[in-house]
């Protein structure tokens, strides 16, 4: 066995995660926020490592 | 060999390359089209990270572990140079546009400093830290393959106990801003740096170019990522959300846990994956190495090691305490160590200084749990 295998199954594994959550959690991008958060005039909003949740 | 036979060879590494260039805009452009331009944007700088920390050999746990064992700096010199690079332009950026743009700033604390210390350990056992895991799982490792999935759901245990964790106690956010905490974060800089260089061993003082530029590519992608998203390049959040996204999939109830519950974090569990920034630039790192991995040749034809079975163990066990401890230690070797640093938290000095000091019992451990031939 070749690291193809491992490699294959590493990015098939990304595309299933990918497909089963836009079937339960579709996204809209009529609610996107602007592209770039620096000048939006918008609060940071996401998820980090480093913060108690919001 | 002759050039007929050479020939078909070359095409189709040629069709091969060019479905990996045709893969990756695709995926940007329909992530934009259909999700949002932050987040194809995102998209692409998690697939910039991918490129750049496989395609010039870039690491974290590598290179601690050569400073450590053969006392070779380049590679600590290079991730120096990285974070001051990040650091020269997101500390005023953060201090010029406060609300708008964050930076990784978290509480040191006990939980914090034991968390640093274990996950320092354990990224040496599997020789991947957060970032290095998904790089290393994209190019094909099976030791960070396996531990990949692990490292998710240790994620989501840490997130899901945190705020237990935080109570036992933590001084307040500490940070470095303005002109005056550029300065002071530029200085610990070359003060490690100094440290680094006078450790090191003879002849090994010099940085190679492609870890050089290396440094300089990551510390665009991570200015781009503050800029887009408005906070700094992490990776440890988005697997946990995407556990945690499992684990109601499955029946699971998150009502008990102060984490999951809190608004922020049911809107994320809710939502599209695709609208995380941690997830995309986690799937950008994955597929960003699996691009570079497929365009080099010969590099997914390489056999796959054997381990005993208490090394594979030893990886499940290693996936989870790099998952659970990181989310103590508010974060991993890039959303505390480099992009706190970077944006000049305490807590990033103090993550440095626990993990490597785990580093030392991981370098020890990783032979005696059948991770490499013992010496």
């Amino acid at each position: 066995m070749t690291r193809r295998l491992t490699a294959g199954i590493a990015i098939a594994a990304l595309a299933v995660l990918v497909g089963l959550d836009l079937a339960a959690s579709p996204p809209n991008p009529w609610q996107a926020p602007p592209a770039f958060a620096l000048g939006s005039g918008q609060a940071a909003s996401g998820g980090f490592c480093g913060a108690l949740p919001g | 060999m002759t050039a007929a036979t050479l020939a078909p060879a070359g095409g189709a590494r040629i069709g091969t390359r060019g479905l990996l260039v045709a893969a990756g805009l695709a995926a940007v452009a329909a992530v934009t089209l259909f999700v949002g331009a932050r987040f194809g944007m995102l998209l692409a700088v998690g697939l910039g990270f991918g490129i750049v920390l496989e395609g010039l050999r870039f690491g974290f746990a590598g290179p601690w572990r050569a400073m450590i064992l053969r006392r070779e700096p380049a590679g600590m010199l290079a991730q120096i140079l990285a974070i001051a690079l990040v650091a020269i332009v997101s500390i005023p950026l953060i201090s010029s546009h406060p609300g708008e743009i964050g930076g990784a700033q978290a509480p040191i604390g006990w939980a914090m400093l034991g968390g640093a210390f274990v996950f320092g350990a354990a990224m040496q056992v599997v020789l991947g830290c957060g970032s290095g895991t998904l790089v290393n799982a994209g190019s094909g490792n099976p030791v960070s393959l396996l531990a990949l999935p692990f490292f998710a759901i240790g994620s989501f245990a840490g997130a899901y106990h945190l705020i237990w964790w935080t109570d036992l106690g933590a001084l307040p956010i500490l940070t470095l801003t303005g002109g005056a905490g550029l300065a002071v974060t530029l200085a610990g800089l070359a003060g490690l740096a100094g440290i680094v260089l006078w450790r090191a061993a003879p002849g090994t003082r010099a940085v190679p170019r492609r870890l050089l530029l290396a440094a300089v590519l990551l510390a665009a992608l991570a200015v781009a990522n503050l800029a887009i998203a408005g906070q700094p390049w992490g990776v440890v959040y988005g697997l946990g959300i995407w556990a945690a996204k499992g684990f109601v999939a499955l029946g699971g109830d998150l009502s008990g846990s102060a984490f999951f519950t809190a608004p922020g974090s049911v809107a994320r569990v809710n939502g599209s994956i695709l609208t995380d920034y941690s997830s995309l630039t986690d799937i950008g790192l994955i597929a960003g190495a699996f691009g570079v991995a497929a365009w080099r040749r010969g590099a997914l034809a390489a056999p796959l090691p054997r381990y005993p079975a208490r090394a594979w163990i030893a990886t499940v066990v290693a996936g989870l305490a790099l998952g659970y401890s990181s989310r103590l230690a508010f974060g991993c070797n890039v959303g505390a160590f480099f992009s706190g640093i970077a944006t000049g938290s305490l807590h990033g000095w103090a993550w440095f200084v626990m993990a490597f000091a785990g580093a030392y019992l991981g370098i020890w451990l990783r032979p005696r749990l059948g991770l490499e031939a013992r010496t």
